[in-house]
């Protein structure tokens, strides 16, 4: 499947290393979905250069405004963050239905960005973060929104072959926020979603009405999806039961769920689709308004 | 294009081992093949059933889905490695007197996935009994017993 197998230290020897191989190389951190797709015959490579020894890639810090994930970070570190649990409980709620624990130890934050999948459930929670990816090849490096990333399913706008994702960041909200991860499936792990839901609500100081929701949904679209009728909606109104079964609705119009045969029909999805995001708002209220302000 | 053989070094089952692989081998394939510690089972060889997981580092991983090189001067434990000569670890041995064994094909990744939890938290709740082997699928038991099991030995280290 692979000829050589590089383990750089460095970024910059690992953007170099992918150069060198002008496009017969390319990046691998967990690989819980790059290995099967070699297996199966998707891509051919002469190389894999495995980024997971390069330092100081595996921190989840807070700076200044910004928490910053470096682009080892394993869903398994996510779930386990009391800092994200504290400032993006999205995130690491995410992190613990990806797969199993298994593949949450190995599989890595950026690999799930990098893979463009409209479920990718760490993807979804990023968009509803107003996330960026900072992207380095041997040009430089430079931060992109996660939005500009996606072109369409399993179509990323980073080029494996020559550019590594080195670092993820979002702002964290200030005030009364709170956020919550709402996901269905067939089954409760190893299983990818039927839906997924990323909300993150921002309260006035009263805790009583919406400043602002950002919600984020898979698969829904070709890539993963933010309902941005949904959360013009929501601006403004109070954070009452009916407001939220409101915004439910009008995701659910906005939505484009497709049916799949292993997963479920389009039908089904439309009908759990406002469920799903109301739970995830009123979830996301009650820990906005939890918060002092 | 020329493939050169690397040599693996890693510790596995507390010895340390040194093996000339192709660079594209999978820790699943070096373990079983090269090694033969067949203990550790192919089910799906895609990440999705948990037999083959091992042990790497102290943690419970898919050893089909690891390339064998990023094992190097790692710590791997498989099932070979619980036993002490004939003596069963506690984990196997409560396996075997609740009837968590059916066909066995998906036991030694269940009794890794469980000791990676009691080794970092011995006295596991039910619920995160559970989650530690979400990861690992069993066709034949039902899952009752292989809990049961599991909770019998969080129970004994105390």
């Amino acid at each position: 499947m692979w000829q050589a197998y590089e383990m750089p230290t460095s970024v910059e020897e690992a953007v170099n290393t992918l150069a060198r191989y002008r496009g017969q190389a390319q990046l691998i951190a967990g690989g819980t979905d790059l290995i099967i797709e070699l297996q199966e015959g998707k891509h051919a490579v002469q190389c894999l250069v495995d980024v997971t020894r390069i330092p100081n890639l595996d921190r989840i810090e807070r700076q200044e405004g910004w928490i910053v994930i470096g682009a080892n970070v394993t869903f398994r570190q996510i779930k386990d963050s009391t800092l994200l649990q504290e400032e993006a409980r999205v995130l690491p709620e995410a992190a613990a239905t990806v797969g199993a624990l298994q593949i949450q130890t190995v599989a890595t934050l950026a690999g799930n960005l990098a893979s463009a999948l409209p479920a990718a459930d760490g993807s979804v929670a990023l968009l509803a973060l107003d996330a960026e990816a900072r992207i380095a090849d041997t040009h430089g490096q430079a931060w992109q929104p996660v939005g500009e990333l996606f072109l369409g399913p399993g179509k990323s706008a980073l080029d494996p072959t020559r550019q590594m994702i080195t670092h993820i960041r979002f702002p964290v909200p200030e005030g009364k926020h709170g956020s919550a991860w709402q996901r269905i499936g067939r089954r409760r792990a190893l299983v990818l979603p039927i839906l997924n839901c990323a909300v993150c609500v921002g309260l006035d100081p009263d805790g009583e009405r919406f400043q602002w929701a950002r919600l984020g949904l898979g698969p829904v679209a070709p890539v993963p999806f933010r309902a941005k009728e949904c959360e013009a909606f929501l601006v403004g109104k109070p954070a009452t039961a009916d407001a939220m079964r409101q915004a439910g609705e009008i995701a659910a119009g906005e939505a484009h769920p497709r049916t799949s045969l292993l997963r479920a029909s389009k039908e089904y999805r439309l009908e759990v689709l406002p469920v799903l995001v109301r739970h995830g708002l009123e979830r996301a209220v009650a820990q906005a308004q939890m918060r002092t302000a | 294009m020329d493939t050169r053989l690397h040599t693996l070094t890693m510790t596995v089952n507390s010895r340390q081992v040194s093996v000339e692989i192709q660079p594209d081998e999978l820790l699943v394939d070096v373990l079983r093949d090269r090694l033969g510690l067949t203990g550790t089972k192919i089910g799906c060889n895609e990440g999705e059933c948990g037999a083959c997981t091992v042990i790497m580092n102290g943690q419970a991983v898919l050893s089909c889905l690891i390339p064998a090189l990023r094992a190097e001067g790692c710590h791997i434990t498989t099932i070979e490695g619980l036993s002490d000569g004939d003596v069963l670890h506690p984990l196997q041995q409560a396996f075997v007197e609740h009837g968590a064994v059916q066909c066995g094909y998906c036991i030694p990744g269940f009794i890794l996935s469980a000791k990676a939890l009691l080794d970092r938290n011995p006295h596991p709740t039910r619920e995160e009994i559970k989650e530690s082997i979400a990861g690992n699928l069993c066709r034949c038991t039902g899952y009752v017993k292989i809990i049961e099991a599991i909770e019998s030995v969080a129970g004994q280290e105390s």
